[in-house]
């Protein structure tokens, strides 16, 4: 059964619509990440799914149940805010017991809800502090145990973690993957952080302008991007793509040709022009390039040092190229390189369409 | 340990007392300060004078004789026409009006502030426009309407009337004030309140209000002393007999009969002003407490 199930949503505020016919539907048990850029809709739809925006157009279903027009404490949701948003002047166990109070839950039981929350985020220590004087990460999980102790279907994360510093957000990370295999709720997050999605989610569907650009399990948005915005979005650093012609198999860039042999065209290979998109990291050097399907001579022109892996910026074809070495390699400016690359795991865009091929 | 010997300039900046930025600010402070002061300073001076002292007439001179006697025929023997028990009647009338009035809309306007900050209806900005309109027509196109108004509510010359035309005159520019409040308080709590099953008196009372209290200061300044200053209205619509303490001493100042007490007057106009002043006194640590901390980011 479908935990939440959306059909043809619209949303429009007077002429500007930010959400356009959009369907998704989300397994039971399922955590996906809604990913984009700022202004793609993702919260927006995040918020329609939580009942704070009322629709203009379509349902929304959770738990099979139609909840378009229901008020957001009625629909089985529990929700956690980027800025946290907890009640200052409420401790740590009113925040968490605030919505089970609201519901007119009896005491004794509210307090034994809360501390089972509290034992779950490990936030016993800090029941009777009010959020003042809790740290960054203290705040985001009393925000967390808000939502766990209502019980509810679905988790709705909008940028939980966007506030806190890279550390923490690593730390917080993991605890709410860990949560995730703990409850086995539906989740539903919304991020524009690709790591964060790439690690919590068992699917992502990428945004962009209000629409779903794929919607498929990290592995397959990484490998097999469907199309450029998407290729662009997810990776770092981003996908080299080079802009050549298509032609009889063959893509030419320049004076550059490579045979297309190892390509597993979506359909039938067309011709015309085209972009060819490489992962920095699935680019070799040294031994390994020269036996590799694709290879050429470039020269280091910036090398960026990161400690494990070190970014190369080249020149090929006549355009910017990356490749991503092992941080031990040493490379100079002005040295001379052999790059390789299998065709297998690179992909291939129309130049119109920007639509894989 | 070795000491570092440096050439030139090292270490924190060398500040002169006496620089001539200081001296131009201090300087022009102190000027104005004495300007606001000296009236004070004339007024206290004279209250505390024997009328004999006040013939003499050296105005800034201090009291030879430092007496009482005005400040009590202020606040109990002063007459106004044949009521002669000074301005305590003023008082307790001006206390009358003054508490519902600032009670009643305050509260009515908090509301209103905080339904059109967080509750947009169709039309809810053409509405909080009108009402800040309300705030730009001059009262004395509306003294006349209102004095028909009154009398058909059957409310002409009552406290009760007064009472209601203060909290509509004070409706425009409160709600702007809270309106601009809770639009400023972090959208997410909200949400996060609706989330948790709040209705509009639950977000209201148990997260805006508790959030609010600089506001809630604020508010009660402005309406404190603007309602205890009032005399246009208080002279309008009430009788001698419920006259604010400011027509009193307006009465007790301007009567044309007998000597003019000079110190009397001096100490009834302390009296009446002195309820703003404690206001003044009492709410200034509050106005920059920041209530909302702990509530979003860190």
């Amino acid at each position: 059964m479908n935990s939440v199930e959306i059909k043809s949503l619209g949303l429009s505020f007077g002429a500007v619509n930010v959400l356009r016919d959009l369907d998704l539907e989300i397994r039971e048990g399922e955590f996906l990440v809604l990913l984009g850029a700022s202004g793609c809709g993702k919260s927006t739809l995040l918020n329609c799914i939580a009942g704070l925006l009322d629709v203009t157009a379509g349902q929304i279903f959770i738990k099979g149940r139609n909840v378009t027009w229901e008020e957001p404490s009625d629909r089985g949701i529990g929700m956690v805010f980027q800025s946290y948003a907890l009640y200052p002047q409420m401790t740590v166990e009113g925040n968490m017991g605030f919505g089970l109070r609201n519901a007119g839950m009896p005491r004794a039981e509210v307090q034994a809800r809360v501390a089972k929350a509290a034992d779950t985020l490990q936030l016993e220590p800090l029941l009777h502090r009010k959020p003042a004087a809790l740290s960054g990460g203290q705040r985001q999980r009393v925000a967390i145990g808000r939502a766990l102790v209502r019980d509810v279907d679905v988790f709705l994360f909008d940028e939980p973690l966007s506030n806190l510093d890279a550390k923490l957000r690593a730390e917080l990370r993991v605890e709410i993957k860990r949560l995730h295999q703990q409850l086995a709720n539906t989740m539903i997050y919304v991020t524009h952080d690709q790591v964060e999605a790439m690690t919590l989610a068992d699917r992502i569907a990428v945004m962009r302008g209000g629409a779903i650009q794929q919607l498929a399990s990290p592995g397959e948005i990484y490998n097999s991007p469907r199309n450029k915005y998407v290729a662009d979005f997810i990776g770092s650093p981003a996908m080299n793509f080079l802009d050549g012609v298509l032609v009889e198999g063959r893509f030419r860039a320049g004076d550059w040709v490579v045979p297309l042999d190892g390509y597993a065209f979506r359909g039938l290979a067309p011709n015309g022009p085209a972009w060819l998109g490489v992962r920095p990291e699935h680019v070799t050097t040294g031994d390994a390039a020269r036996t590799a399907p694709i290879s050429a001579e470039v020269r280091a022109e910036i090398v960026e040092p990161m400690g494990a892996d070190t970014l190369v910026w080249t020149t090929l074809a006549g355009q910017s190229f990356r490749a991503r070495v092992d941080g031990q390699a040493q490379v100079e400016v002005g040295d001379a390189l052999t790059i390789g690359f299998d065709l297998t795991r690179a992909s291939m865009f129309d130049k119109e369409t920007e639509d894989r091929l | 340990m070795v000491e570092a010997v440096f050439d030139g300039p090292h270490g924190p900046k060398p500040r002169r007392r006496f620089s001539r930025r200081n001296i131009f600010l201090y300087g022009t402070l102190i000027l104005v300060a004495c300007y606001y002061a000296l009236p004070l300073y004339v007024m206290v001076v004279t209250s505390l004078k024997g009328m004999p002292e006040i013939r003499m007439g050296n105005i800034f001179a201090p009291p030879v004789e430092i007496t009482f006697q005005p400040w009590v025929k202020a606040w109990a023997e002063a007459c106004t026409g044949i009521n002669c028990d000074g301005l305590s009647r003023g008082f307790w009338n001006s206390v009358q009006i003054l508490v519902p009035s600032v009670l009643l809309s305050i509260a009515i306007a908090s509301v209103n502030g905080y339904a059109l900050a967080n509750w947009r209806f169709r039309g809810s900005e053409v509405f909080f426009t009108i009402l800040i309109i309300g705030a730009f027509i001059p009262y004395q196109v509306m003294l006349y309407p209102i004095v028909i108004l009154l009398r058909e509510l059957g409310l002409y010359g009552s406290i009760w009337g007064l009472v209601l035309v203060h909290t509509i005159f004070g409706m425009p520019i409160l709600t702007l004030l809270f309106r601009n409040y809770f639009t400023s308080l972090p959208d997410e709590l909200f949400k996060a309140a609706r989330v948790d099953g709040a209705g509009f008196w639950g977000i209201y009372l148990r997260i805006m209000v508790p959030m609010s209290l600089p506001i809630f200061v604020v508010a009660i300044i402005l309406q404190v002393t603007g309602i205890w200053n009032d005399f246009l209205f208080g002279v309008i619509y009430t009788k001698p007999d419920q006259y604010p303490m400011t027509v009193q001493l307006n009465n007790i100042v301007n009567s044309v009969q007998g000597v003019k007490e000079y110190n009397v007057n001096m100490a009834a106009t302390l009296l009446t002003g002195l309820v703003p002043l404690v206001i003044y006194f009492v709410s200034g640590k509050l106005f920059v407490r920041g209530i909302a901390a702990g509530a979003v980011k860190g």
